[in-house]
């Protein structure tokens, strides 16, 4: 049945209901991969679902079956139904190349920028220090990753925060997390409804790297000091920053701060109900897309005249 | 206490902590000063190697103070062109001829910029 395709396309309406509760109670760099892993299933879910049903509609066109060596008609769906959805989800794929390549290409502008700005400015170790009174700190990825930081930040930190601040880029930096950040952000280019899930595995990411903070300092209180005085700081500032680098003053502070007050330090009850329903839609989605798929392959094999056994 | 292997963090990341410093700072500190305003128990000597390593580099600045430097964070990369040269330059046994020839060799942009920063230094 061909209408396993639409599967993937709903399936993802029901994840960002699971996002919060996942980045919220799972240890924050199971619940990064987990989101992250989901996201990129459910859009390339998605994708291949639009694909199919856009090869199924175009294989109704005459120019388009005799290319495809179809002798008789391909018949997976009633027509009334597979024209209007094929003709959608050409629509729906045009809009997302365009939105991917466009983002992508602005994306990664945003980093050569910061790049180039950070590498004119004097450098000691990983820290890279920009002039300016405003207050702001991200980790810029590259090779070496850096620390960039303006000297307002610097000053309105104390000591033991400024370490607090590197450790938390340096854990953003040795985790990757921009690689996260930038499958979250092209996930949600390709459905709508990730677009919800592109907070969340923020969230998750600055979590993790707080956490990276705590343990290296030794000291959660302060920790959660030294993130909440940085976005006190910083804010409104983050105009300037790429969006792949994530910094120590993006996502909630709010939460963050609470969790990393939280007297248990990270031994998050583990939620198997919401990893389950995760897995299941992830799994529904991967089956739909592939079941659809494979019911496709099977009728246009009929339509080139083989018998329905094979 | 807090870090009891501090020592033995990479050195770049000591370096990190004492531009930080630098930074935060804003004035000319010398290497005790710069000490006081780091989290982590350095010795000083520590701090003074780091501070003369990131001096070699031309990240920092410095000018005698008492018996010592005092160190302070260089501006900005231009500032570090124009440091790295004053470093050739003090190496250098004959300091006149450089800078002769270093003039007659600029071409005439140059020359006229020089010029212009010469005029304006003047009035």
């Amino acid at each position: 049945m061909i209408t396993m395709l639409l599967a993937p396309l709903l399936v993802p309406f029901a994840v960002p209901l699971l996002a919060h509760r996942t980045v919220e109670r799972r240890n924050p760099v199971v619940a990064l991969w987990a989101l992250t892993a989901a996201a990129v299933a459910l859009a390339l879910g998605s994708l291949a679902s639009l694909s199919a049903l856009l090869l199924a509609g175009a294989l109704r066109l005459p120019v388009l079956a005799r290319l495809g060596e179809l002798i008789h008609p391909l018949h997976v769906a009633p027509g009334a139904l597979l024209y209007p959805a094929a003709a959608l989800s050409a629509v729906a794929l045009t809009v997302c190349a365009w939105t991917l390549s466009r983002t992508g290409l602005r994306r990664l502008r945003q980093l050569r920028s910061a790049r180039l700005r950070a590498d004119a400015r004097p450098v000691a170790g990983d820290l890279s220090v920009i002039d300016d009174l405003q207050a702001d700190a991200y980790a810029l990825p590259g090779k070496p990753g850096r620390i960039v930081v303006t000297t307002g930040m610097l000053r309105a930190l104390a000591p033991a925060e400024r370490e607090v601040l590197f450790a938390h880029e340096r854990a953003h930096l040795a985790g990757r997390h921009h690689y996260f950040l930038a499958a979250a952000d092209l996930a949600a280019h390709c459905h709508p409804a990730l677009r919800q899930l592109r907070p969340a595995i923020q969230l998750a990411a600055e979590r993790a790297a707080d956490e990276a903070a705590a343990a290296a300092s030794g000291d959660r209180r302060m920790t959660a000091l030294a993130i909440g005085r940085a976005a006190l700081a910083s804010q409104g500032t983050a105009a300037g920053r790429p969006f792949f680098a994530p910094g120590a003053t993006t996502g909630p502070v709010p939460r963050r701060v609470a969790a990393l007050l939280r007297t248990s330090p990270s031994r998050h009850r583990v939620a198997p109900a919401v990893a389950v329903l995760l897995l299941l839609c992830t799994t529904t989605s991967a089956l739909g897309a592939m079941t659809g798929a494979v019911d496709l392959h099977r009728g246009v094999e009929i339509a080139q005249g083989e018998s329905a056994g094979g | 206490m807090a870090e009891p292997n501090t020592e033995r963090r990479p050195a770049g990341e000591l370096e990190a902590s004492v531009l930080a410093a630098l930074w935060a700072a804003g004035t000319p500190q010398t290497a005790g000063q710069v000490q006081q305003s780091l989290s982590a128990p350095l010795a000083r000597t520590t701090v003074t190697t780091i501070l003369s390593r990131l001096h070699e580099k031309g990240t920092v600045s410095r000018e005698r103070s008492g018996r010592g430097y005092a160190y302070s964070a260089t501006q900005d990369a231009h500032g570090l062109t124009a440091l790295r040269m004053h470093h050739e330059l003090d190496r250098d046994s004959d300091r006149e001829t450089v800078l002769a020839r270093f003039v007659s060799q600029l071409s005439a942009e140059d020359e006229q910029v020089l010029r212009q920063v010469l005029e304006a230094g003047g009035q």
